[in-house]
């Protein structure tokens, strides 16, 4: 049993004292709790204190006629050690003053009833605290999708990343699901950028004698394209369509699957693997882009030979890729790099060559934008592939139009007016683009 | 003389008490001269009236509602009471009211119009509503909701009574605004309080289109008073004099301390509800027939001409001088500009404080 | 510097006004000899007498049309309506006409009333003493609409709005009558009208909030604070006209916004403030603009259990909080 002092109550609101009535029970009487100890009067009400506790009555303090002050000890009680200890814990709590602010503190205890009376349900306190808070708050959190992280950033990113020249698709997202926060792209920009070279500042001054024209002799190689290229453009009606492809997709797909490709092919998984693969696809579904104007009739070719325009050391080599509709991916890749290291190193072999029904043109490794081929003599068409450049795109989705940071390219086509009007352009060009915008991240890669 | 049918001697018989009592003693009788100004204002009220509702139906007034038949009770009333002491919460069948406070044709017409220079709203509001300059006169109308303009008429009289101003606010309403729950709460507060008020209600049997007998299951709106225990006056509207003796009263009643009036005077609303209203869907022919029979105008010009005051050439004198004014007035509100938004975003607060746009 | 509760401070303000001011009278159900249901009145009929201090039958459409009416001729009544659930029959009077005073008569009359409104649930008030009526209000041009959630700004609001020459409506948060005590200066002081402020400055992200739930919400960011959540409160305390640039400046700052509030949330107060912030701030956001608000039920059950089903707590906020910063 421990001894502990009985505080009388905030009754009332603005109550600061009151009046002590007769007391209910006597010094050394039992006293369960709740039961009534004593009567109060303020200028506000007029009530019986009931007992805090269960334990005996020990003494009166405050007698009978008494004014005192709220929170004043107006009796002794001698109660359970654990009654004491809970009630000296919860005094100690009380004594806390609040340190003095403007925005003001909650009472705990304090309320105001239905209709403006005192009245607090206590009898619920414990069972309120125990329930885990309820769902009934209207909150909307939106799930953020696993194919919108890393695919679509908040205008703040965007922002940030393009007034700092962040590259997002490098910034690692620690938001849900992967998304790049704006916490990410601020830590991205104060790393500062990785290894870009200041760009030369000073201007340079050329200075020695004037310079004279001078006169070379074309190499034989040189002479020969000449010629092939006065040929085409004499004999062939040439017509141009470009449309604008959104490879943000592909690209997120090349990066993500680049390693895990290297490791099990063992060659690089290069853009041009896939561009070679949609344009071969394209080509079947269009087979008079894959023909020739041949003394007056259009030679429908049985095979898709896909020449690849390749700038080797002496001039454009055209190595062809025979039957590339026949190849996935990864066998476009496997023939493409060692075709490709034989072009560069001019060691070309002659079935190297020969061939092709259409050429691929891959511009956009020189950073072009926009390009007007002129067609491989006698094919029906030459496409280029020109540079992938970040842009803000308005996007349409299910939530109306959006503006987007997407990867685009433009893809040329140059083709033999004689056998191909615009509609048929159009078609091949459209399924080459939907080739090159059907990829994602999770892509499986034949 | 006043002729024995409208004076102060006659009241008895076109007025009743419809509940207790007023303390407050009649007003001074009224002679020739105050009967033919007051017969003046109703000639160039019915003139002007009648050229707005023409208004209306050339197109260019938007909306009328007609004042032909109230003139007698309005010009009545404001005769009993003082335009520059006295507070007005009127409704919008107030014409013949505002004229006679002073209001121009040509500022009611501008209103009509929607013009320029339109005195209570500057033409926000439909004719009629909003207020005239206070320095001007106490004149007030906000609302098109009936019967809003009762418990505010009840604290305007509260302020004056707490200031302790010596003033008489009159609530106009209509037997339609009867029936609405504030009007019971401004009359049971205004007695409660006895606060210097008239409630002054021009009943012309019609709310739109729906009659009396289904408004109330009473005789009279009047008699309500004595559930409030305030004296009440059922009067007859198309007797000016007649209700002037009964406002009289009742504003002695309140300037005496003694508390609200509650007067209604009986008239007929000669035009459909408003001129956007036919009336013949719900009036029969035979009702709408003969209501015009004891149309206050020529009965007052009979009295006048009876008792020598008027004769032909007065009388000329007086309809062809309410003609010319409203036909000039007509001229200068058609030829005044509509307003410019310049100020519409002024005056949602107060210049400088927080909101205001302007 | 004294402490005191909402409700004090409520009372010292009006005390204030009314001893300063002999134009400024109150009037409502139950305030004279009762001093108000929640004593806001308490002792005044003794120091003003009943002249000043008027008791008014159980009729609120006339309230508000006697206060509107003796503003219009030249006093500053400060009404009180015993409870925001019976505010509706005063709504003609509120909406309809006092909104519109001025601009209805080109400023030829002005209505500078206040009203005095308790509101708000957590008090066992159910479907008709515990409503969240303050947005039909705060839709409204022409009035000024504060709801204070601290006795300091309280006092300092209340005085704003006796003074202001416009119709205010005052929402007290009932909750906070007795709940929030804190300090508030000695003497004369106002607060102005149409400023939010920002009661806990942070980083990561901003919650904008008023009345009782601000508490909530301190308490909350108070918590996240232990794991690293850095929360930003502001307090709107003025819900017409909004403090737009308080919250823009926040928002442009965290690029994260949550408002909360125990109204429900459709059409909500929350609404606004995440539609001003996608029109004015949209560059700066880093996750949707989310509302944390009253459930869609027409009521505030009685029930203790159903009740706290509907009232926000701090730790829904938390929740809430939670899952923004995770975004």
């Amino acid at each position: 049993m421990a001894l502990i002092g009985i505080e009388l109550p905030q009754v009332g609101e603005s109550v600061t004292e009151a009046v002590i009535g007769k007391w209910l029970k006597q010094p050394g009487e039992t006293v369960e709790k709740f039961d009534a100890l004593v009567e109060v009067v303020t200028d506000k009400v007029s009530m019986e204190f009931p007992a805090p506790h269960t334990g005996t009555l020990k003494s009166i303090i405050a007698e009978e006629g008494e004014t005192v002050p709220m929170g004043a000890v107006i009796a002794e009680m001698d109660v359970d050690d654990a009654i004491a200890q809970a009630a000296v814990e919860a005094s100690e709590k009380q004594a806390e003053a609040p340190a003095p602010n403007l925005v003001g503190t909650l009472i705990q205890g304090a309320n105001v009833g239905p209709t403006g009376g005192t009245f607090r349900d206590t009898a619920l306190d414990d069972q309120l605290a125990e329930r885990a808070p309820a769902a009934s708050m209207a909150s909307a959190s939106p799930p953020v999708t696993q194919t919108m992280a890393g695919r679509s950033y908040s205008p703040v990113v965007s922002r940030l990343a393009a007034a700092n020249g962040i590259d997002l698709s490098t910034v690692t997202g620690t938001g849900r699901g992967g998304r790049v926060t704006k916490q990410d792209v601020q830590a991205a920009i104060d790393a500062g950028p990785e290894s870009a070279p200041a760009p030369a500042t000073t201007p340079v001054v050329h200075e020695g004698p004037l310079g004279e024209d001078r006169v070379i002799e074309p190499s034989p190689i040189r002479r020969m394209i000449a010629d092939h290229m006065v040929r085409s453009v004499n004999e062939i009606p040439h017509a141009w369509s470009t449309i604008e492809v959104d490879m943000t997709g592909l690209v997120a797909c090349r990066t993500a699957q680049r390693e895990t490709f290297r490791e099990r092919h063992g060659v690089d998984l290069t853009f041009l693997a896939f561009t070679a693969y949609a344009a071969s696809h394209a080509l079947r579904d269009n087979p008079l882009v894959n023909s020739s104007w041949e003394d007056g009739k259009i030679r429908l070719k049985g095979r898709v030979n896909l020449g690849l325009a390749v700038a080797a050391p002496d001039g454009l080599v055209v190595p062809v890729i025979h039957d590339a509709d026949r190849e996935g991916i990864s066998g476009l890749a496997k023939r493409i790099a060692p075709l490709v290291e034989r072009a560069r190193s001019g060691s070309l072999a002659l079935d190297d060559v020969q061939g092709g029904t259409f050429t691929l043109n891959n511009t956009g490794t020189l950073g072009s934008v926009l390009g007007g081929a002129i067609i491989n003599h006698p094919q029906a068409a030459i496409v280029t592939t020109e540079s992938i450049v970040k842009r803000p795109v308005v996007i349409s989705g299910p939530q109306g139009d959006a503006i987007a940071i997407r990867s685009m390219m433009n893809i040329c086509l140059s083709f033999d007016h004689r056998i191909i009007d615009g509609a048929e352009a159009s078609a091949f060009m459209q399924n080459f683009k939907r080739g090159l915008e059907a990829w994602n991240t999770d892509s499986e890669l034949n | 003389m006043l002729s024995e049918q409208t004076s102060p001697d006659n009241f008895e018989k076109n007025s009743r008490l419809a509940g207790p009592a007023g303390n407050g003693a009649g007003p001074p009788p009224l002679n020739d001269a105050d009967l033919l100004e007051m017969y003046r204002t109703m000639v160039l009220s019915r003139t002007l009236d009648q050229r707005i509702w023409q208004m209306n139906r050339q197109g260019r007034a938007a909306i009328v509602a007609s004042a032909q038949g109230h003139e007698a009770a309005q010009v009545g009333a404001i005769r009993a009471l003082d335009p520059e002491r006295d507070r007005f919460y009127i409704y919008y069948r107030e014409l013949t009211t505002m004229l006679a406070l002073g209001i121009t044709p040509l500022e009611l017409l501008l209103g009509f119009l929607a013009k320029d220079g339109e005195p209570l709203s500057g033409a926000r509001q439909f004719p009629l509503h909003g207020a005239i300059d206070r320095s001007r006169r106490d004149i007030v109308s906000f609302s098109n909701v009936v019967a809003t303009q009762m418990p505010q008429a009840v604290g305007v009289s509260l302020a004056d009574k707490m200031r302790g101003e010596k003033r008489v606010t009159v609530a106009y309403f209509g037997d339609g605004a009867s029936s609405m729950g504030e009007t019971h709460e401004a009359m049971n507060f205004a007695s409660i309080h006895r606060l210097p008020i008239i409630f002054f209600c021009e009943n012309n049997k019609y709310a739109i289109s729906v009659p009396l007998a289904q408004q109330m299951n009473i005789e009279s709106v009047a008699t309500r008073a004595a559930g409030y225990g305030i004296p009440g006056i059922e009067v007859n509207g198309f007797d000016p004099v007649a209700v002037y003796e009964a406002v009289g009263a009742a504003a002695n009643h309140a300037l005496a301390g003694d508390g609200p009036t509650l007067v209604e005077a009986v008239v007929e609303r000669f035009l459909p509800h408003t001129s956007d209203d036919d009336d013949t869907l719900y009036r029969s022919p035979e009702d709408l027939e003969g209501i015009r029979d004891l149309d206050p105008i020529p009965a007052t010009e009979k009295i006048l001409r009876a008792s020598g005051v008027l004769d032909d050439a007065m009388d000329e004198e007086i309809k062809s001088g309410a003609q010319t004014t409203v036909n000039q007035a007509t001229e200068d509100a058609e030829n005044a500009p509509f307003p410019e938004p310049h100020d519409f975003y002024e005056q949602v607060y107060a210049p400088g404080s927080p909101g205001d746009q302007s | 510097m004294p402490e005191m509760t909402v409700i004090e401070a409520v009372r010292e303000a009006l005390r204030e006004e009314m001893e300063r001011d002999t134009t400024v009278f109150t009037m409502g159900e139950d305030i004279g000899a009762r001093g108000g249901v929640f004593l806001a009145t308490e002792g005044f009929i003794d120091q003003f007498g009943a002249g000043r201090v008027i008791d008014t039958p159980l009729a609120e459409a006339s309230i508000g049309g006697i206060a509107l009416g003796a503003a219009v001729n030249g006093m500053r009544p400060v009404a009180e309506i015993e409870f925001g659930d019976f505010i509706w029959p005063a709504v003609n009077q509120i909406i309809g006409e006092a909104a519109r005073v001025r601009y209805g008569t080109q400023g030829r009359r002005t209505a500078p009333m206040v009203l005095r409104v308790p509101y708000g649930g957590g008090v066992r008030g159910g479907l008709f003493h515990s409503q969240s009526i303050e947005v039909a209000f705060a839709h409204q041009p022409g009035l000024k609409v504060i709801a204070p959630a601290t006795p300091y700004d309280a006092k300092g609001l209340l005085k704003s709005a006796i003074r202001d020459d416009d119709p205010v409506i005052f929402f007290e948060h009932k909750r906070t009558y007795r709940l929030v005590k804190g300090d508030v200066p000695d003497g004369d002081y106002t607060i102005p009208i149409g400023q939010a402020d920002v009661k806990r400055t942070g980083s990561d992200m901003t919650i904008v909030s008023y009345g009782l739930v601000l508490h909530y919400c301190l308490e909350a960011a108070a918590t996240l604070a232990e794991e690293g959540i850095d929360v930003e409160v502001v307090d709107l305390r003025t819900l017409r006209p909004l403090d737009t640039g308080t919250v823009l400046e926040s928002v442009r700052k965290t690029s994260k916004a949550m408002v909360v509030h125990e109204d429900t949330k459709a059409g909500g107060i929350g609404g606004e403030i995440a539609a001003v912030i996608a029109e004015e701030a949209f560059e700066d956001l880093d996750a949707p603009v989310k509302r944390l608000a009253g459930p869609e039920v027409p009521a505030m059950p009685f029930s203790p259990l159903l009740e706290a089903e509907f009232m926000p707590s701090a730790e829904k906020i938390a929740t809430a909080i939670r899952e923004l910063a995770a975004y």
